[in-house]
């Protein structure tokens, strides 16, 4: 097979799998938009992590690995 | 011509006791897979077959795909002493040096990879459950899925494609080094400070990738020290006068299915292209190892890369290069190699990514890791006042790789997915359809008495009355649902079921 030029047109088309749709609803937003959703996260993801930062932190050393 | 990317991925977990003062990491990993195997013991249906014991006896991790063991080098040594579990979805969990490692089944592309990695997670996270049920609270065991403690250790998650025998090596290392430089822009997990020796920890606040900065090679048969680029192993666990097995170390675990999807998917496409002499162009770095963490160290995707003719590239210019032979290779038949519809969704996808990459990174804040990771602890730092540097900032980072339901991260924020829940949990017990791994599978839930070890290509059976019967899948191919479920529903025992294939062998 020879190489071809690459246009937009040949790019297949999205198809009807739902388990692969993406959604882009992401795409446009602004940045303050961006920042107040993070806002709202950050709550959440306070009360998930653990507890005594700095010595969890230190403690975790994992050696032996490929 | 290309052969059908046949792929998975082995991953390597982080494992912490965080209550313990002295860690004992092969313990806690051994106490994760015991807890998880010896489900096979309490009940039929759990997906383990806890008395089948893997079989080493085809493991030659010394054998160096450039036909020769350079002196100095140290190839790994097989560990047979540490717990070893098959699982009846055709994967391998087990003890590897001081981590647990979860091995998915063969699978017949990228999307299913996929699938069988997060049915991985949650074979792990099951593990937890079940083993922490069992310890003490100060004993509480906790996996993470990265790739770097900040401390200079690191761990792997390995890709595994099959590759025909025929395809020169050389070609091989040409193409993938140049892929496996730039491809880090979205495969990245995205890391605090900087771990490569020679260099001032904190002179970078952040990075693309966990892995980057323990590449020290081009091309090598280590793994655990002076890692390659290249890894030369040669062990194709099947016909080695067929095929081979890139061994691919380079890359970042990943929590996004959209990152793994398009990590294992560009590269399938890639090989394919390899073995069909289809990439006209070469890429080559001036040095590569430079290169590699040249394009880790920029966030700003602008970093100008030397290549070997003194001309310049970025890594998303390189990726655009690699992207164009791709899509067209895939257009007129490639398809047929990488997955069908998936190779059309890996390109489109690949495409939207890089678009992304070059006009706004942030808009993709939840399909590549790497970007939602340095999002999210920025605007935790920038919230509470914090340095990037900051112990609490770094537990946020770190528990970006939690797996835990009630504390996965990456599900608060919202990582887009690409395989159903449903099908996630159907993957823990039940193996690919098209690979030898559903042979593996279905032998494991019928018969788990009768195996007495198994491994990547073939299953050992005690037959009453005769020796033990070694049965050979030399062929990834081989042993689908489409050519064997007749047979393994029409035999009442592996007695019938070897003396049919005997027959067939004829």
């Amino acid at each position: 097979m020879a190489e071809q030029e690459y246009s937009k047109e040949q790019i297949p088309s999205e198809d009807s799998n739902p388990s692969l749709d993406h959604e882009e609803s992401n795409q446009g937003q602004t940045n303050s938009e961006l920042a107040s959703e993070l806002d709202g996260l950050l709550d959440e993801i306070d009360s998930v992590l653990e507890t005594n930062a700095e010595e969890f932190v230190k403690s975790y050393v994992q050696k032996g690995g490929q | 011509m290309a052969i059908p990317k046949i792929c998975g991925i082995e991953t390597e977990y982080a494992v912490i006791q965080p209550k313990l003062d002295e860690q004992n990491p092969i313990h806690a990993s051994s106490v994760l897979v015991n807890a998880y195997a010896k489900q096979g013991e309490l009940s039929e249906k759990n997906g383990v077959a806890y008395s089948v014991e893997w079989d080493f006896n085809d493991e030659t991790p010394d054998n160096d795909a450039r036909g020769f063991t350079p002196i100095g080098s140290l190839p790994p040594l097989v560990e047979t002493h540490l717990v070893n579990a098959v699982l009846e979805n055709g994967a391998r969990f087990y003890v590897d040096h001081a981590h647990p490692e979860i091995s998915t089944p063969e699978c017949i592309n990228a999307l299913q990879a996929v699938k069988f990695d997060r049915s991985g997670e949650q074979i792990l996270q099951k593990a937890m459950t079940l083993a922490n049920e069992m310890l003490s609270p100060e004993e509480e065991i906790i996996v993470y899925k990265d790739n770097s403690d900040g401390k200079g250790n690191s761990y792997g998650c390995h890709e595994n494609y099959l590759v025909d025998r025929t395809t020169p090596f050389g070609e091989i290392i040409c193409h993938a080094t140049a892929h496996f430089i730039t491809r880090q822009i979205f495969t990245g997990s995205g890391k605090i400070g900087v771990e490569a020796t020679g260099i001032d920890p904190n002179s970078i606040q952040y990075q693309l990738t966990q892995r980057a900065d323990f590449f020290e090679e081009e091309v090598g048969l280590e793994t655990t020290l002076k890692r390659p680029i290249i890894n030369t192993r040669d062990e194709p666990h099947a016909d080695a006068t067929k095929y081979r097995r890139l061994h691919v170390i380079c890359g970042d675990a990943n929590m996004s299915e959209t990152a793994t999807f398009l990590k294992v998917g560009s590269t399938s496409i890639l090989l394919a292209m390899i073995e069909d002499n289809y990439m006209t162009k070469r890429i080559i770095f001036d040095n590569p190892v430079r290169s590699m963490r040249e394009v880790s160290h920029d966030t700003t995707l602008k970093k100008q890369l030397l290549l070997g003719d003194r001309s310049n590239i970025t890594a998303l210019e390189a990726q655009w290069e690699i992207f164009k032979f791709a899509s067209t290779y895939v257009d007129k038949g490639g398809a047929e190699f990488t997955g069908g519809y998936v190779a059309e969704k890996i390109i489109s996808t690949w495409e939207r990514v890089l678009t992304g990459l070059e006009k706004n990174p942030e808009t993709l804040r939840s399909e590549i890791d790497w970007i939602a990771k340095k999002l999210l602890i920025e605007s935790y730092a920038e919230r509470h006042n914090l340095s990037m540097f900051d112990p609490k900032v770094r537990l946020l980072a770190l528990q970006y790789h939690d797996i835990r339901q009630d504390k996965r991260i990456s599900e608060i924020i919202g990582l887009k997915k690409l395989i159903a829940e449903s099908e996630i949990i159907e993957g823990i017990e039940n193996p690919p359809e098209e690979t030898r791994a559903y042979f593996r599978g279905v032998c494991l839930q019928k018969w788990p008495e009768s195996i007495v070890s198994a491994n990547w290509d073939s299953l050992v059976f005690r037959i009453e009355g005769e020796h033990l019967r070694r049965i050979p899948i030399p062929d990834p191919s081989e042993g689908s649902s489409q050519k064997v479920r007749t047979l393994l529903n029409r035999v009442n025992s592996p007695a019938e079921l070897i003396a049919e294939i005997e027959l067939t062998n004829k």
